[in-house]
C-alpha cells in the first residue's frame, strides 16, 4: 500500500485492516501519535485525514490509501500547526503531555476549517480526553491560536 | 524496522535518544572526562556506578546530579520522576538558582537507582506529594556547592583570588577586569575539587527563579510529539509483546483450543505461559495483540491458597455492604476529650454512613515495559515508574540475578496518579522479562487498555459511619467516626493489627475543627480486590465524607456551614485565613440556593482539608442542568506554606480539581462475579472537556513547613460540591459518584 504522509510517499506491506496508528507507530517509527485506549474513545491518536481530525486507532489503513495524511511530526512544518504549538507552549498546556498530540492536531484541524472559533465551537470540535484535566488551557490555548 | 533480526550483541550504541547510554549513569562534571568514560562503556562499570553503597550521603555528590557541558548547558539527574506534575522544572529552578544557571539551560532526566538518589527518608519514591518539599533544602546546597566549586576552579584558572569572583548565569566574572570564564570551560577542572562542606545560601530576596512562574522545560516537546514515553522507546532487534490475562487474578491459562491457528497468524514470533497471562511476540504491537486476543484460553481456577486470587463471587456491591456491615468501633486512631461519654448522654446525636467506590487510575499512556538482556548476562529495563530502586529489587528477584546486574531508566510518565508503584500483578515488567528471555530477544509489552482495566490497581472502597452530638446552642459536642475498609499503605508496606493504617483514616483524622470531644478509629476489612495509591490516597474519599457529614451538622445545629467553619477556626488562624481567602476569591461567601444571571439556580458549597503537608480551601458552585449536576467554578485556596513555581502549582490545582470532580462526578469500578464491568473508557466514565468547569487558584504563602502540591488540591472538590448540590437540592447525598442520582426532579 502507498500512503502519503506528511508530504512523502510510504510504501508498507501490512493486513488492509491494521489500523493507521499502529502503521505509524510499528511499521514507521512515527511515535509521536499514541495508542490510550483503541476505541475512538480519549483522541491520543488523532491524526489529519485530508485535514479532518480523525482517530487513528479505528481507521483502517486501507481507507486511508491516497488520502493526505498528517501527524504530529509535521505540525511545525504547517502554518497553522505552528500557531498552535506556539499557542500551547505560552499557554503552558501540556502537564504529562500523552493527549497532547492528539489535542494539538484536532486544535490544528478546526483552526484550518474554522480559523475564528466561536466558544461553542471550540467545545464542540475540541473533544479528546485529558486525564490531567488540562481542558481550560486547552480552550485558552486554541482561542490564543486563533487569534495569532 | 522490526525486522526480526537477532540480539545485537553490542550493548553500547543503543538508543532511543540519540546519544550514548552512559551519559546518563555517570556521575561527573564536565564532558571532557566523560567523554573519555564513553569510550570505555561496559555493563559491569555501569553495575558498579549502580551498585548500592552506604558510605555515600544521599544528594550530596554532586557528580551524581550534575553535569556541566562545554557549552555551559546543564544536565541533571533528577531524584523525582517527571509524570505532569512540573518537577523536572521545579529541580532545575530549585538547583538553578544556587549554581546561578537560568533552568531553561537545563536537561533534566529520571536518574538511575543508586544511593545517591535517596531523599524521601533513606529511600526514594516519587509520589506523596513530596517531591520538592523533602529535597529543596538538599538541592539548594548541591547547587550551591557547584558553584563553589566552579569559582574555585575559575580562580585557578584565572590566577586571581577567589573573594574577586563572582557568577552570573553561567559564568564566573572578575569585576574589576571584566574577564570571564564559562562554567562549561573550567567544569572538568571544578569536578576535580572537594565537595565544600558548608556553603551559604542565597537570601530569598535575591531569588530570580525560586518562587516565580518560570515556563516549563517540557512544553514545547510535548506539543510537538517529541516527548517519548516507556511505550515509545525502541532497541535494536526488539520484539513487541501483548497478553491476554485471567478475567480473574489468580487463574492460570489451561488449554489452548486455537493455538495452532494463532501462531501462524501473520507476524507472530512465538506464544507464551505466563504466570496468569497468555503472550504474544510478534512483529507488530498490533499483531501481537489481534493474535493474543484471538487466543481461544480455558483459565484454571486459582489453587487454594493463592494469594490474592480474586473470588469467583466477588462482587463491589457486594463488598460494599460488607463494610457498612461490619459492626464495631475499631482501634483508635486519633482521639480528643470524651466523644463517647459525651454522646452517651447526649440529647441531639445524628448519625449518617458514607460511601465510596473503588476507582482505577485512568493515565492515558498504557502501561509498558522494554526489557533486554545484554550480552553479559545483565538486564535493562526502561519501564514506567515511581520508584527505580523498588523496580530493581524486584526486577532483580524475577530474573534471578542481582540486583546491580539490573539497570532501570525511568521514562516521563504519560500521567501517574499513583499507578506505577511496584504492585507486582499490575506492573508488566515481570511479564517482559520472562519473555525476553525466552525468546533471547529485546522485549517491549504494551498492555492494552482491556489489560489495563483489568489488572490496574484501584483506589480502594470505603465506608465511614459517623455520629454526632450537638449542644443546645447548634455547635458540634462530640464527633466519632469509623473508617471500615483497608488503606493502601499497609497493603503494600506492612499492616499491624493493632495499629490504624493512616492511610485509611487520613481526611476524617487530621482536621482542624476544634470539635471538644472527638474519636477516629479504624475496623479493618481485607479488600479482595488489588488496591494501590491512588492521587491524593485516603484524602481522596476521606475528606469527602467527612466536610460532607459537616454541613450535615451544621444543618441539623441550624448553623451556616461556611461560618460554622470560621467558628470552629478561631483559634487557628492559618486555616481561618485560609477560608476567608477562599470565600473572598469567590466574591463572598453565598451558599445559595440563588439564580444567577444565565437565570440557572444556583448553590455553592464549601470544603476544607490538610492534605501532605498543605492546607486547603474550596468552594464550588453548581446547578442542575438535564437531571444531571453541572459544576460552574471551582475557587482553591491553598496554603503549601512556600513554593517554588506559582504557574506550576496553579496548574497542578487544576489537574487535581480535575480529578476530584471526575472523582464526584461519574469514576466508579464495578465488579460481578470476580470481573470488572468496564474494560475501557467506554464503561468507564472519566471527566471530559464539556464538564470541566473554571478553576480559581489563590496561593497563600503563610510561612509554614513547605507542603506538597500534586495532590491536595484534589481532596476539597468533591465534599465542595456535594456540598452544593445538598443546598440546591435539600437531598442528603452520601454516596459517590454523584450519576447514580437521577437530580430531574430537583431542576432549580
Amino acid at each position: 500500500m502507498d500512503l502519503t504522509i506528511n508530504g512523502s510517499q510510504h510504501q508498507v506491506d501490512i493486513e488492509a485492516d491494521t489500523p493507521l496508528l499502529w502503521v505509524l507507530r510499528d511499521e514507521l517509527g512515527m511515535t509521536g501519535t499514541k495508542y490510550g485506549c483503541g476505541l475512538a474513545q480519549c483522541g491520543a491518536c488523532t491524526v489529519l485525514i485530508d485535514g479532518q481530525a480523525t482517530r487513528s486507532c479505528v481507521t483502517p489503513v486501507e481507507s486511508v490509501v491516497g488520502a493526505s495524511i498528517m501527524t504530529i511530526e509535521a505540525i511545525a512544518e504547517d502554518p497553522v500547526g505552528r500557531k498552535v504549538v506556539e499557542a500551547w507552549v505560552s499557554n503552558q498546556v501540556p502537564q504529562c503531555g500523552y493527549c497532547q498530540s492528539g489535542q494539538v492536531m484536532a486544535a490544528t484541524a478546526l483552526l484550518k476549517q474554522n480559523p475564528q472559533p466561536s466558544d461553542e465551537d471550540i467545545a464542540g470540535a475540541m473533544v479528546n480526553l485529558c486525564r490531567c484535566g488540562t481542558y481550560n488551557a486547552i480552550a485558552a490555548g486554541v482561542r490564543h491560536a486563533s487569534q495569532a | 524496522m522490526n525486522d526480526m533480526t537477532p540480539l545485537s550483541a553490542d550493548v553500547l550504541d543503543d538508543d532511543q535518544h540519540g546519544r550514548p547510554l552512559n551519559l546518563s549513569r555517570r556521575g561527573f562534571l564536565g564532558v571532557s572526562l566523560g567523554a573519555l568514560l564513553l569510550g570505555v562503556s561496559l555493563p559491569a562499570a555501569r553495575a558498579r556506578a549502580q551498585a548500592a553503597d552506604a558510605s555515600i550521603a544521599p544528594g550530596t555528590r554532586i557528580r551524581a546530579f550534575l553535569e556541566i557541558r562545554p557549552d555551559s548547558t546543564v544536565l541533571f539527574r533528577s531524584p523525582f520522576i517527571e509524570g505532569g506534575q512540573g518537577i523536572f522544572t521545579a529541580m532545575a529552578q530549585i538547583v538553578g538558582e544556587e549554581l546561578d544557571v537560568d533552568p531553561t539551560q537545563f536537561v533534566v532526566e529520571g536518574a538511575p537507582p543508586g544511593p545517591d538518589y535517596l531523599l524521601i527518608g533513606g529511600g526514594r519514591f516519587t509520589g506523596g506529594s513530596m517531591s520538592v518539599r523533602m529535597s529543596y533544602e538538599t538541592m539548594r546546597k548541591l547547587g550551591a556547592s557547584a558553584r563553589l566549586m566552579l569559582l574555585q576552579a575559575a580562580a585557578t584558572r584565572l590566577n586571581l583570588p577567589v573573594a574577586e569572583l563572582s557568577t552570573d548565569q553561567g559564568r564566573v566574572v572578575h569585576g574589576s577586569s571584566g574577564r570571564t570564564v564559562s562554567y562549561g570551560e573550567i567544569a572538568d577542572a571544578a569536578a576535580r575539587l572537594p565537595v565544600p562542606n558548608d556553603v551559604a545560601l542565597r537570601a530569598r530576596s535575591d531569588f530570580r527563579w525560586i518562587g516565580k512562574p518560570v515556563a516549563r522545560l517540557d512544553v514545547r516537546d510535548k506539543s510537538t510529539g517529541k516527548a517519548r514515553y516507556a511505550v515509545d522507546l525502541e532497541v535494536d532487534g526488539m520484539l513487541h509483546g501483548a497478553v491476554q490475562h485471567s478475567p480473574r487474578l489468580g487463574g492460570e491459562p489451561g488449554l489452548l483450543a486455537n493455538e495452532a491457528e494463532v501462531r501462524a497468524m501473520p507476524g507472530v514470533h512465538s506464544l507464551h505461559r505466563l504466570p496468569g497471562a497468555v503472550a504474544i511476540l510478534a512483529n507488530s504491537w498490533w499483531r501481537a495483540r489481534r493474535a493474543v486476543e484471538a487466543l481461544q484460553v480455558t483459565w484454571t481456577e486459582p489453587a487454594a491458597g493463592t494469594a490474592h486470587a480474586m473470588p469467583a463471587a466477588f462482587s463491589s456491591d457486594a463488598h460494599m455492604a460488607k463494610l457498612k456491615a461490619t459492626p464495631g468501633e475499631g482501634v483508635v486512631f486519633e482521639t480528643f476529650g470524651d466523644a463517647a461519654g459525651v454522646l452517651a448522654g447526649a440529647q441531639h446525636v445524628i448519625e449518617a454512613t458514607y460511601d465510596a467506590p473503588y476507582l482505577v487510575h485512568g493515565q492515558l499512556e498504557p502501561p509498558s515495559a522494554l526489557a533486554r538482556w545484554n550480552a553479559d548476562g545483565s538486564l535493562e529495563l526502561w519501564v514506567p515508574n515511581q520508584a527505580p530502586e523498588m523496580f530493581q529489587a524486584e526486577a532483580a528477584k524475577v530474573a534471578g540475578i542481582a540486583p546491580e546486574k539490573v539497570f532501570i531508566h525511568s521514562p516521563i510518565l504519560g500521567g501517574f496518579f499513583g499507578r506505577h508503584f511496584l504492585y507486582q500483578t499490575a506492573n508488566p515488567f515481570p511479564q517482559a522479562i520472562l519473555l525476553a528471555k525466552a525468546a533471547g530477544r529485546p522485549v517491549k509489552l504494551v498492555w492494552s487498555r482491556e489489560e489495563e482495566f483489568l489488572r490496574d490497581t484501584l483506589r480502594p472502597m470505603g465506608a465511614v459511619r459517623f455520629r454526632a452530638s450537638l449542644e443546645a446552642n447548634g455547635l458540634p459536642a462530640a464527633l466519632d467516626a469509623v473508617a471500615v475498609g483497608e488503606g493502601p499503605t499497609g497493603r503494600w508496606f506492612g499492616r499491624q493489627p493493632d495499629k490504624v493504617d493512616s492511610s485509611a483514616v487520613e481526611g476524617i483524622a487530621g482536621k482542624v475543627y476544634a470539635i471538644p470531644n472527638r474519636r477516629i478509629g479504624q475496623v479493618h476489612v481485607d479488600d479482595p480486590a488489588i488496591i494501590g495509591f491512588w492521587r491524593s490516597v485516603g484524602h481522596s474519599m476521606n475528606d469527602f465524607f467527612y466536610e460532607t457529614f459537616f454541613d450535615e451538622m451544621a444543618d441539623a445545629g441550624q448553623q451556616d456551614p461556611y461560618e460554622l467553619r470560621r467558628l470552629l477556626l478561631a483559634d487557628s488562624p492559618r486555616h481561618k485565613n485560609l477560608l476567608e481567602a477562599v470565600a473572598d476569591l469567590s466574591g463572598g461567601w453565598r451558599r445559595g440556593p440563588f439564580t444567577a444571571e444565565d437565570g440557572t439556580r444556583r448553590s455553592r458549597g464549601v470544603a476544607m482539608a490538610s492534605p501532605f503537608g498543605s492546607e486547603v480551601a474550596t468552594i464550588a458552585e453548581v446547578s442542575i442542568r438535564d437531571g444531571e449536576v453541572v459544576v460552574h467554578d471551582v475557587w482553591v485556596a491553598i496554603d503549601p506554606g512556600s513554593i517554588v513555581n506559582p504557574a506550576i502549582i496553579e496548574a497542578q490545582v487544576a489537574s487535581a480539581a480535575a480529578l476530584g470532580l471526575s472523582s464526584a462526578l461519574l469514576e466508579e469500578v464495578v465488579y460481578i462475579d470476580g470481573i470488572p464491568r468496564a474494560r475501557n473508557y467506554d464503561g468507564y466514565s472519566i471527566l471530559t472537556p464539556e464538564r470541566m468547569p473554571r478553576v480559581h487558584v489563590r496561593i497563600v504563602e503563610s510561612g509554614a513547613p513547605m507542603g506538597g502540591v500534586g495532590e491536595p488540591g484534589l481532596p476539597g472538590v468533591p465534599p465542595a460540591v456535594v456540598n452544593a448540590v445538598s443546598a440546591l437540592t435539600g437531598q442528603r447525598i452520601r454516596s459517590l459518584p454523584l450519576s447514580k442520582i437521577d437530580f430531574k426532579e430537583m431542576q432549580g
